[in-house]
């Protein structure tokens, strides 16, 4: 019976080509492999760049403690090679942290302001102009911490030298204030309405609201804004390559120039000859970095995810 | 008697609403306060940068090539390099993110391995800049044997900029309403000739804009080039559109404003500046294209 | 109607999709168009990489000689001596720029990878200046003193130690500013100066050469090191003298020629074998007296080109 219906339903249904039934074959078959291709190259990124680091673990000068401890950073010396990322790594942190420390609270004070004070005209033109500043590219950035932000440090507070931990700091945070603002607005859009409604029906003033009400319930957003932001300065090159006076130092105070792990690889991988213990341990510092802004960029996923679970 | 409520002190504010809306006001001014103490420095220092470009540029500036060691003359050869570069990662980029992004939201099923696909997006997207140029100088530089070239630079810029194309096309795909879809199925079209007659027409702007905001990316990045195929500099003639083979290194704009900011001495004191203005210029007016596509085409949504 | 619409968009897809296709396209037959132009009129290209002392002068040597032979396209890439020196043994480029001398094991990895002996051509001399500002009242330095400044374990790390105050200046500290590891000035300093032992950590190490000068000029307790030919008004070479007590000299260009002053090095290109063809006529304009002429412009110091330069 079924088989007799099959086939009657089949004579009546117009027959399509062959040629475009294989058309249409092969192009889900491409649609299916684009989709993986996202996996393919993060993990293509992971191998090539590990490929590369490998060969220092079998080299006589290299110590994975000292490399991660060790604050001595000596991969060209004629006497004592020596490859501690210690002071690198402490100098992207400090420079994460400082441009966080100012980034985050205008941030999210913008973000608050874009969300529940303005009208949807001036919300509109001040996500675009957040977009802008958002696209501003980072050797542009970098320009700037060189020539104008250097010179104010200097006149306003005397340091020594205007390229420093604080210019880079403050020219990380202006960049990360972009995907902070947009991604806490989004979380504070999140917020429904009634709660809203609810507090200023029990006569809450509206900054009673943002304290009591939209922070505690938009908290998980707010922290994975704050994670993207970080991840976004951790990784940032170009701009702290220009702007922090690339010194190899535990930095005393926001005045020291210091060295970040991503600037440290863009001045030294042209010049390390491919092959060589330096040019290993340059790829080995960008597994480091990999690594960490894989950690964060997790936990900010599955921040965000939580939030849509519930 | 009747009325217990004196009709002047009815509308007199009482202590607490007097309170409340001082509070109301100072926590609006401090809030617009952040935005502003954000936004007017940063076009100060736009401004002070147009300031101090202004006496170089001009249409020779951009046609015209470096000349007396890259301290005079234009940017012809960084700029043609830099829309090589965009061009061909473009090419690369675009039609691997829209499928990525078909995929994603049209045959994806909410299961384990897709969720780690979109992880895999999202970590694309936090990957360092310098990241990515170790990774197109092990595999494209030494492993593929492509040497120092444009094509090597151009597939590291494709690969970098993905996640963006595959975001906003998501994003315009998703907005398709899911009835149109099922209305398209109901009358017996397979899954792709959906996409292709009823996803795709209606979402074609929103992946416009994707792929224009993955040329600014492209056109600003400076650190995955710096390794896998630009140049410091390379004799070209002046205006000429194709000075450059893909086999070849180019220059580009934003590497060139790092040498001539860094390295070129007694550089014309402008010459940086102005050079950073075409790149900040050109880079932001093909935002702003992008901006007004999805503002005209939020406008003239049909549903 | 909607189905019109939607074909009709659906052709407005295909359309840009083509036109993407095209653009892409016509790009390639362009790129394809430009190899067959430059087939005809037969271009050679010539890699030139290496140090970044030398990177301007060679820039200025590829822009000139676009005028003297249009159909030679000269590449320049900087890196560092050791960089170029290493892609030149590998064989990847035609000529490696150096203000080092090649090292003996470098010339055998050339011999062993491409069966062809390194051939050494001299271009000019620079000397190595010792940068302060011009407010800072010290007018010479002894090699001693230098090393005691920026060699690990050296114990000067105020001016007062040198019995120098710079006027209107709180601050004593000593800015040291030093180029990353691995360019010919970091080798040639560390050398010459340092005796092979290594830098104190927490120097400034610019990327390039000019930046050094720059920063020395806005940065009153600063010294450093770089070519001479980066000289500006706003900074002061200082004379130096081999071993304290002894007369010291001021890079000059005699100085240089006569070795009297300490920190002289001879400039190199390098090439794989006697170049031959297009490289030949390139090093033989180099060494010609418009050549000559370019370096002495860049604040170098002719070779004598009257000797044969081996």
């Amino acid at each position: 019976m079924n088989d007799t219906a099959d086939s009657t339903l089949k004579n009546t249904l117009p027959q399509r080509q062959f040629l475009s039934i294989a058309m249409e074959n092969l192009l889900e078959l491409i649609i299916r492999l684009s989709g993986i291709s996202a996996i393919i190259f993060v993990l293509a990124i992971f191998f090539f760049v590990f490929r590369e680091a490998l060969p220092i673990f079998f080299s006589d000068h290299f110590d994975l403690a000292k490399f991660l401890f060790n604050t001595q950073w000596y991969p060209t010396s004629e006497v004592n090679v020596r490859y501690g990322t210690f002071a690198l790594t402490f100098g992207s942190i400090s420079v994460t942290f400082l441009a966080m420390i100012i980034a985050v609270p205008f941030g999210l004070g913008s973000a608050i302001f874009i969300s529940e004070f303005c009208g949807p005209k001036m919300k509109e033109s001040l996500k675009i102009i957040i977009e802008l500043l958002a696209a501003i590219p980072s050797v542009v950035w970098g320009f700037i911490g060189l020539t104008v932000m250097s010179r104010i440090i200097v006149s306003l507070t005397g340091a020594p030298v205007g390229v420093n931990l604080l210019n880079g700091g403050l020219i990380l945070a202006l960049m990360s204030v972009p995907i902070i603002v947009s991604i806490s607005e989004d979380a504070l859009k999140a917020v429904p309405d009634s709660y809203r409604e609810a507090a200023l029906a029990l006569g809450a003033t509206k900054w009673q609201i943002i304290y009591r009400v939209l922070l505690p319930s938009a908290k998980n957003g707010l922290l994975a804004a704050v994670l993207l932001g970080i991840g976004r300065a951790v990784g940032e090159t170009m701009a702290v390559l220009m702007a922090t006076g690339h010194a190899v130092q535990i930095p005393h105070g926001p005045l020291d120039s210091v060295r970040t792990l991503t600037a440290n690889i863009a001045a030294e991988l042209g010049e390390a000859s491919a092959g060589s213990d330096h040019y290993h341990v340059l790829f080995l510092t960008g597994i480091l970095l990999f690594i960490i802004t894989f950690a964060v960029n997790l936990t900010a996923d599955l921040v965000i995810r939580g939030i849509r679970r519930k | 008697m009747t009325d217990p409520i004196d009709p002047v002190t009815r509308f007199t504010k009482t202590d607490f609403v007097v309170r409340k809306e001082r509070i109301q006001s100072v926590s609006k001014i401090l809030f617009s306060l952040m935005v502003i103490s954000m936004i007017i420095p940063l076009l100060a220092i736009i401004a002070y940068l147009f300031y101090h470009a202004l006496p170089s540029l001009s249409w020779e500036f951009l046609v015209e090539v470096p000349k007396k060691g890259m301290s005079e003359g234009g940017i012809w050869p960084a700029f043609v390099g830099t829309l090589y570069l965009v061009l061909i990662s473009l090419a690369i980029a675009a039609p691997i993110g829209v499928f990525a992004a078909i995929y994603l939201n049209e045959y994806a099923r909410d299961n384990w391995f897709n969720r780690i696909i979109n992880l895999a997006v999202i970590n694309l997207a936090g990957v360092p800049s310098i990241v990515h140029a170790l990774f197109g100088l092990g595999a494209f530089v030494y492993a593929a044997q492509f040497g120092y070239s444009i094509i090597s630079a151009s597939l590291t810029l494709a690969i970098m900029t993905l996640p963006v194309i595959i975001a906003s096309t998501r994003e315009a795909l998703a907005s398709v309403p899911m009835t149109f879809r099922e209305a398209c199925w109901n009358v017996g079209a397979t899954r792709w000739q959906t996409i292709r007659a009823i996803v795709l027409p209606n979402s074609i702007s929103g992946i416009l804009t994707g792929i224009i905001l993955q040329v600014s990316r492209a056109a600003g990045e400076t650190a995955p080039i710096m390794f896998t195929g630009a140049v410091f500099y390379k004799a070209v003639s002046r205006g000429d559109l194709f000075p450059y083979q893909l086999n070849e290194q180019c220059m580009a704009l934003s590497m060139h404003l790092y040498t001539v900011a860094t390295q070129v001495p007694n550089v014309k004191e402008s010459l940086p500046y102005a050079t950073a203005v075409v790149l900040l210029c050109s880079v932001l007016f093909v935002n702003a294209g992008a901006i007004a596509l999805r503002v005209w085409l939020r406008n003239h949504k049909k549903w | 109607m909607q189905t019109h619409r939607s074909t009709h968009l659906c052709h407005s897809i295909m359309l840009s999709a083509l036109m993407i296709a095209v653009t892409g396209i016509l790009f390639l037959a362009g790129c394809q168009k430009g190899d067959e132009q430059q087939a005809k009129s037969e271009v050679t290209t010539i890699q030139l990489k290496g140090s970044d002392t030398l990177v301007n002068v060679a820039q200025a040597w590829a822009e000139a000689y676009k005028k003297v032979a249009p159909t030679v396209d000269v590449e320049v890439s900087g890196g560092g001596s050791g960089v170029g020196i290493a892609a030149l043994v590998k064989g990847t480029i035609d000529i490696a720029s150096a203000s080092r001398n090649i090292k003996p094991q470098e010339m055998e990895t050339a011999k062993r990878n491409t069966g062809k002996d390194t051939k050494d051509f001299t271009v000019g001399y620079d000397a190595l200046a010792v940068y302060v500002h011009k407010d800072n009242p010290l007018n010479e330095i002894s090699i001693d003193q230098l090393a005691a400044i920026f060699a690990e374990g050296g114990t000067v790390t105020k001016w007062s130690q040198m019995g120098v105050t710079i006027p209107g200046v709180s601050d004593d500290e000593i800015v040291r500013i030093s180029r990353q590891s691995s360019s010919g000035t970091y080798e040639f300093f560390r050398e010459h100066v340092l005796n092979k032992q290594d830098f104190k950590l927490g120097s400034r190490d610019m990327n390039g050469s000019k930046e050094v000068v720059e920063l020395i000029s806005n940065t009153k307790t600063a010294i450093g090191y770089s070519g001479m030919g980066y000289a500006t008004p706003s900074v002061k070479m200082l004379c130096i003298s081999p071993k304290p007590g002894e007369p010291a000299c001021p890079p000059t260009i005699e100085n240089t020629l006569t070795k009297k002053y300490a920190l002289a090095r001879s400039l190199h290109l390098y090439t794989l074998g006697d170049p031959e063809g297009a490289v030949k006529q390139y090093i033989d304009w180099i060494l010609s007296v418009p050549g000559q002429k370019i370096l002495e412009e860049n604040g170098y110091v002719p070779a004598d080109v009257a000797k044969p330069a081996n």
